[in-house]
């Protein structure tokens, strides 16, 4: 684990869309006026609504809610493509709000790099001018532009593209290409717009492998902006949910699932599989006694914990974190218990099972 | 007490002394600062008139290469470079060489002048919505006032000659290029220029990277567009006194020389293909990443 230190810090943001956001901020805020009224009464849309959330150094932080919940919203407050109407951003230690144009410049050219839905790359560049942009824009030498820019296109798997233009590419290569453009950038702070949404579902597995990958390697502070939950359970460390430009729930994907915070929360995790988000060191508990005859790492998925104490025809196993040190006990009747809630519910609503479990217990 | 048989008009007096004061104002003006505007205009005058030199008195043999050159570079085909040339030995042997020389001279400068004043003019309007407010009435007034009218006053100021028929003939062709400027930086993609902004992109590194080459296309069209109408005040400017195939024209017209007037008139058609066919081309090969989608 990575020492923990906060990257981003965001604090009690509001953003009213408008002509006049200044007029009714004090009325959205210590008023209580909600969304509805304010679109109604004076024409102004709430963007976001009293919006905190910190993320910390080195992890993937994932934001996620349905379309016009705020959430492309609050990522173009990190680097200031949009302007809150109150609250504080602070990054790395610099109060975002209060630079000035050119320092903003060098801000965005030094701290953070972003990656969009619609890829957004220059039409009229080849994958190598697309990848040298950010570089270009900071003024480094040609020598490096291009030294760093071979190194994060064969990182992304576009080596012997680079003379290519981008509407000779499909989707996922596109994104490819925007995603070196960021890295190439090196900057500590990766802001990701709904990167992978535009692409099919395989290219779309294949994009967060990628991602995961480099991240191995890389260690950047990543926020994460998706409608999808699998992909927020799938490589988020941190998910938080956004509803009507507020932030309804934060924290662990497996808090996330496990206990929903609100209805809205509980209707987008009610399809998850469980056997796969959830890790089995979510559910160890401490016990003291002699040691179980079997051990399972915390990282292990739920699914794959129960068919371990099956197959050894065991009732519960030792949970050891990631230096192998044990940290709890986990017994099958809850592992089982755990799944069977969503399996349950999943099948009884949706009428299809949490694939393979039960028919690999029966085995 | 208003009559409705005829139209309530001002009183004859008032106006003819209205018309009275604004051109003894402007005349006034004109002795005044005639010398000075002159001057102003002199290094175009200077330019104008070496440019028309060097087309003129080159052996027409060196002109008809560099002009193929030019024309093979712009476009890389050789079949309009056999056309352009085939074009202009025609013209040649017809007895035009010289005022199609003069007419290109012509042509040349204007253009250049107008991309010189019309791209920044675009720039101005596609940056500011102000700028965009007071330069579309001025734009429409320079397109669709007659030519005559505004040759009145440039006579006054500048007499008869060069400089004057220049200023006419870029007052109408500038506007293309400054319209269709204006169009494609206006035309540029948000979401690419939002992640110019992102990745920290100065307003200049934001044009010179992003917009500017995203609006080629149509500024190049603005471009073709500048040329033509370039092209078609020649024999208004020639009313003026500029020399060219404009001139031949004017004297068929007042003499009907029915041969006379279609060959020149020809000769002009020859050029305005010439640079539209090349300039065309020409903006084609900078959108290699277009045709690349067909590929």
């Amino acid at each position: 684990m990575l020492e923990s230190s906060t990257s981003i810090e965001i604090r009690n943001v509001y953003k009213i869309f408008g002509p006049h956001p200044e007029r009714y901020i004090e009325a959205v805020r210590d008023g209580g006026m909600c969304k509805a009224d304010l679109l109604e009464k004076h024409n102004h849309v709430l963007g976001l609504s009293n919006v905190s959330l910190d993320i910390e150094a080195g992890y993937i932080q994932v934001i996620m809610g349905l379309s016009g919940s705020g959430k492309s919203t609050l990522i173009r407050h990190i680097n200031r493509l949009i302007e809150p109407t109150a609250g504080e951003v602070i990054v790395e230690g610099t109060d975002v709000r209060a630079l000035k144009p050119k320092a903003l410049r060098n801000f965005r050219r030094a701290s953070t790099a972003m990656v969009f839905q619609k890829f957004a790359l220059l039409p009229h560049r080849t994958v190598l001018g697309n990848v040298v942009f950010g570089l270009e824009i900071r003024g480094v030498s040609r020598a490096e532009q291009l030294e760093e820019a071979h190194h994060w296109i064969s990182r992304v798997g576009l080596c012997g593209f680079e003379d290519k233009y981008p509407s000779q590419l499909s989707g996922g290569m596109q994104q490819r290409v925007g995603l070196a453009r960021a890295l190439s950038n090196d900057a500590p702070i990766l802001l990701m717009d709904e990167a992978f949404s535009a692409l099919d579902p395989l290219i779309r597995v294949d994009m967060q492998t990628i991602l995961l990958d480099l991240q191995d390697e890389v260690r950047k502070t990543i926020v994460f902006i998706t409608h999808d939950l699998d992909e927020a359970l799938r490589i988020g460390d941190r998910v938080a949910i956004m509803q009507d430009g507020e932030l309804v729930q934060q924290g662990r994907p497996e808090d996330i699932v496990l206990s929903p915070a609100t209805p809205y929360v509980e209707d987008f995790v009610r399809q998850v599989n469980r056997g796969r988000v959830v890790k089995v060191g979510a559910l160890a508990k401490s016990v003291s006694g002699p040691p179980a005859a079997l051990r399972v790492s915390g990282s292990l998925s739920l699914a794959d914990a129960a068919l371990r104490l099956v197959e050894a025809r065991l009732s519960f196993a030792d949970v050891t974190d990631s230096n192998g040190a044990v940290v709890g006990r986990v017994g099958l009747e809850d592992v089982v218990r755990t799944l069977a809630r969503s399996a349950g519910e999943t099948a009884a609503l949706e009428g299809m099972a949490s694939e393979e479990l039960p028919a690999r217990l029966a085995g | 007490m208003i009559s409705l048989d005829g139209f309530p008009v001002m009183d004859a007096d008032t106006l003819t002394a209205l018309k009275k004061a604004i051109d003894g104002g402007f005349r006034a003006f004109t002795r005044e600062f005639g010398a000075t505007v002159e001057d102003f205009f002199l290094p175009l005058r200077t330019f104008l008139i070496f440019v028309e030199r060097l087309l003129v008195t080159t052996p027409w043999p060196l002109v008809l290469l560099v002009i193929g050159g030019l024309v093979y570079l712009a476009s890389r085909s050789w079949r309009l470079v056999a056309g352009a040339v085939a074009a202009l030995l025609i013209i040649g042997y017809f007895g035009m060489w010289e005022d199609t020389m003069r007419t290109l001279a012509m042509i040349v400068v204007a253009t250049l002048l107008s991309v010189a004043v019309g791209i920044p003019l675009g720039i101005l309007m596609a940056w500011s919505g102000r700028a965009r407010a007071v330069m579309l009435p001025v734009l429409d007034v320079m397109q669709t006032m007659p030519s005559f009218v505004y040759l009145i006053p440039v006579v006054m100021l500048l007499g008869i000659g060069k400089v004057p028929g220049l200023i006419a003939v870029v007052i109408y062709a500038a506007p293309p290029i400054i319209r269709l400027t204006n169009l494609g930086i206006r035309l540029v993609d948000a979401d690419v220029l939002e992640a110019a902004d992102a990745f920290g992109a100065s307003t200049w590194q934001k044009l010179r990277k992003v917009q500017l080459p995203l609006a080629l296309p149509n500024i190049m069209a603005g471009i073709n567009q500048t040329i033509m109408a370039a092209l078609s005040m020649v024999v208004v400017a020639s009313m003026i006194g500029v020399q060219g195939l404009g001139q031949p024209v004017l004297k068929a017209i007042a003499n009907q020389y029915f041969t006379l007037g279609v060959f020149n008139g020809f000769a002009i058609v020859g050029i305005a293909i010439i640079f539209d066919r090349t300039s065309q081309a020409f903006g084609r090969r900078l959108q290699k990443h277009r045709e690349a989608e067909h590929a």
